[in-house]
């Protein structure tokens, strides 16, 4: 009885109102046009609030970043593919040495509030960039510029030796207004999106840009929920009420009964069981490609996810399609025996280590929890210490403290170099202390390569010497899985943190 | 039976002898013999339901919930002894000499005893953990401690009150020994009083251990503890829900089985 109520009210409302109030008649008739071909705003599930910044020189989580993609950019900035495309700038040429970067501004490229993206503008992005940025691998690239000038429409960038990533450390200077203060609580960038509000616990929301240069999102409109409870933001999903939402696991996929098309990905991280090569017993080679043996990557894979997820091999993911090694996937193949005996020969027979492993990253628990299961069968005995993120932090990241650990490494940058870099002997990052002059060599000659093919070539090298040597237990890609309303198309991965609306439209 | 003035027989203590009984012979089981490997994983029998073979069904790494449960519930178990005991211990003697004498010290020490019982118990036993490190050990020895001021201050409000009874004078006038007045006299004639706070605080220690596990610094994985597969189970409450429920089902008659034991044993001497 009282539905029907409801229903016959609405109905008067819905006849009354346009006569109310003829004024509104045009935006009725628009909205219908709209309903008609589609639904052009979205709502999309965050499974974490944003950063309390929202100021992209500030932005510390993944999270954030991969939302706010769709509000700035550099003056080149990724594709899907990896390369560099230019968004800011409307050309750009490298010299042949290398050394020189020339820039060239995009005409009329129009600021959210309206002002039109000048040189200056671009100067004074990179200077507070590399004065107050948080992400110390782009700082410590832009300390590097030697010089940076503008003249008339071109910026010049001269730096003292060629950096085969610093296409990568360009476009992470996101483009902002000079002398803009508000950046943290309004932000304003050149992308296809417009920062439209944002209520923390709550949602954000963000407007299609209509001055954007280049080709302009379908959507008009889309509201990010954000749901800090994993079961909340699932719920909600298969209510019908969001219409995207990524990094789902594969059990949530599986047992959502809504109609929603599931896009498998991958997350982009490099999990391995990393290993103390600083100290005993994984100093030795021997142990180390003894664990590799023991360990077997499809058990895990089908132990876990259900055998989603991509084996690595190395240091490098998949994404990386022209760096990434695919002989390197099954460099060793499970082979408990051979462990044993190789464990004989090191002298470590009986070998017992802990493992620690953050508590509120199940996917590592959960690996870490299969790699003792294993071990145990070759006479090892792993012990797993779950501790807290920032003490993770502190004891196995910095001090190092630590004999094995699983996580993930993800690209900080665009280049292989992020993923790659921190394993050189004098690296500050470099946590599992590991240190070969070959490999040492081979990263200093690709990153000062400037041909591509020889580049890779050197990565690639570089990337055999951690798998021969057995730097860590290479384990996965994990797999990353989207969600989206059969209502829109168009979702598409990035080989680094990135969601972008810009290529959502309304299907069919 | 054997007291023809009491007509109705105590429900309680029945219930709670048979439950409690039921769950210890489990549990001891549990160290001995379980029905499959307790960390042995395998793919092809990820989360099963309930069935002859698996009781409680299986969970994401294909192991046996029952098998789990089990191991589970017995080091919850051995925990909550040994918290007990460590702190009834440590509770009676304070708490008989405070009761016993009186005075400054019992000021003092009551004092220091209303301060611990004034943080949540939890709260102080994660500063513990996280400083002296998540083993076993530690987690019985911060449970232990904190367990402490409770049993002192039963026993204590007891020891006051019986010290000037007569029969008490009359020992200490005949020259018997203050220990042999404290833990022969005065003590069995706090039990009545004392076996309730035991199966109590031994329920509050089971409830301990397992947030402590539930939150990852208690009982460090592949080892079970109800509180950490309850927190694993949690990830797979709508595909998997026989897991978090065998699990909670489990908690929940150890603990009921020892409180209705508590609440018999307050009847049956009352």
């Amino acid at each position: 009885m009282k539905k029907r109520i409801a229903v016959l009210l609405s109905l008067s409302a819905a006849l009354c109102a346009p006569g109310l109030v003829p004024g509104t008649t045009s935006v009725m008739a628009d909205e219908t046009e709209n309903a008609s071909s589609g639904r052009t705003e979205l709502v999309v599930g965050l499974s974490q609030d944003l950063d309390n910044s929202l100021d992209p020189y500030q932005i510390t989580a993944a999270g954030t970043r991969e939302v706010l993609f769709n509000v700035f950019e550099g003056l080149v900035k990724p594709d899907t593919d990896g390369n560099f495309v230019d968004a800011v700038a409307s050309s750009h040429s490298i010299s042949e040495d290398g050394l020189t970067y020339t820039f060239t501004l995009r005409d009329g490229v129009k600021f959210h509030n309206g002002e039109t993206a000048t040189c200056d503008d671009v100067l004074y992005s990179f200077e507070t960039c590399a004065q107050t940025a948080t992400n110390t691998a782009v700082v410590g690239a832009l300390s590097g510029i030697q010089d940076i000038t503008a003249s008339g429409n071109d910026i010049i960038i001269t730096l003292p030796e060629a950096n085969s990533s610093f296409l990568s450390t360009v476009s992470s200077v996101s483009i902002v207004p000079k002398d803009y203060k508000d950046q943290a609580t309004a932000p304003v960038g050149t992308g296809p999106f417009k920062f439209d509000s944002y209520s923390p616990q709550d949602k954000a929301v963000f407007v299609r840009n209509d001055d954007y240069y280049g080709e302009k999102a379908a959507l008009t409109k889309v509201t990010c929920r954000i749901y800090e409870d994993a079961n909340a933001l699932y719920t909600a999903l298969s209510a019908g009420t969001l219409d995207l939402a990524f990094h789902l696991t594969l059990d949530q996929v599986n047992n959502l009964s809504n109609g929603y098309e599931v896009i498998e990905g991958e997350m982009n991280l490099v999990q391995a069981l990393y290993l103390n090569n600083g100290k005993a017993p994984f100093d030795d080679e021997r142990v180390r490609q003894a664990l590799c043996y023991a360990i077997d990557i499809d058990g895990i894979l089908d132990l876990t996810e259900d055998g989603h997820g991509t084996k690595l091999g190395s240091s490098v993911y998949p994404s990386f399609t022209k760096y990434f090694d695919e002989s390197l996937v099954d460099a060793y193949p499970y082979d408990p025996q051979k462990a044993m005996e190789l464990l004989e020969e090191a002298g470590a027979t009986g070998l017992e280590f802990t493992i620690k492993v953050p508590s509120n990253y199940t996917p590592h628990v959960d690996t870490a929890n299969v790699i003792v299961e294993m071990l145990s069968a070759v006479g090892i005995n792993a012990h797993i210490k779950k501790v807290e993120w920032s003490t993770w932090l502190n004891d196995v990241y910095q001090d190092r403290d630590f004999e094995a650990t699983v996580i993930g490494f993800d690209a900080a940058y665009l280049s292989p170099d992020a993923l790659l870099q921190r394993w050189v002997s004098t690296d500050s990052s470099n946590m599992i202390n590991y240190s070969n002059k070959e490999y040492d060599a081979a990263i200093e000659k690709a990153q000062h390569t400037t041909e591509d093919e020889a580049q890779a070539a050197a990565y690639k090298e570089a990337e055999k010497i951690l798998s021969d040597t057995a730097a860590n237990v290479y384990i996965q890609d994990l797999a990353d899985f989207v969600v989206l309303n059969p209502e829109f198309t168009g979702y598409a991965f990035y080989p680094l943190y990135a969601v972008d609306f810009a290529k959502i439209r309304p299907a069919g | 039976m054997k007291n023809p003035t009491k007509k109705k027989k105590n429900r309680y203590l029945l219930t709670g002898g048979i439950l409690s009984g039921f769950m210890t012979a489990l549990i001891v089981c549990g160290f001995f013999w379980t029905p499959y490997s307790t960390t042995a994983m395998n793919a092809r029998e990820k989360l099963q339901p309930p069935s002859w073979r698996h009781l409680l069904g299986t969970d994401n790494f294909g192991r046996d919930v029952f098998s789990r449960v089990m191991q589970g519930a017995g080091t919850s178990f051995l925990i909550a002894v040994m918290v007990v005991v460590i702190g009834c211990a440590a509770g009676i003697l304070i708490g008989s000499l405070c009761g016993y004498y009186g005075g400054i010290a019992d000021l003092i020490l009551m004092r220091i005893c209303d301060t611990i019982t004034a943080f949540p118990a939890i709260l102080l036993s994660l500063v513990i953990i996280s400083i002296a490190g998540s083993s076993e050990s530690n987690i019985v020895l911060a449970l232990g401690i904190l367990f402490i001021p409770s049993f002192a201050r039963v026993v204590r409000t007891q020891y006051a009150g019986i010290r000037d009874l007569n029969y008490i004078k009359a020992a200490r006038l005949e020259g018997v020994r203050t220990p042999r007045i404290l833990y022969a006299h005065i003590l069995p004639n706090t039990l009545p009083i004392l076996i309730p706070a035991l199966t109590i605080g031994f329920n509050n220690a089971i409830l301990a251990e397992a947030s402590m596990s539930f939150l990852g610094i208690g009982i460090q994985p592949p080892k079970a503890s109800l509180g950490s597969m309850l927190k694993d189970s949690q990830n797979y409450l709508a595909s998997a829900p026989w897991y978090v429920l065998g699990t909670g089902f489990m908690m929940v008659v150890l603990i009921l089985a020892f409180s209705l034991l508590s609440e018999g044993i307050q009847q049956s001497t009352t």
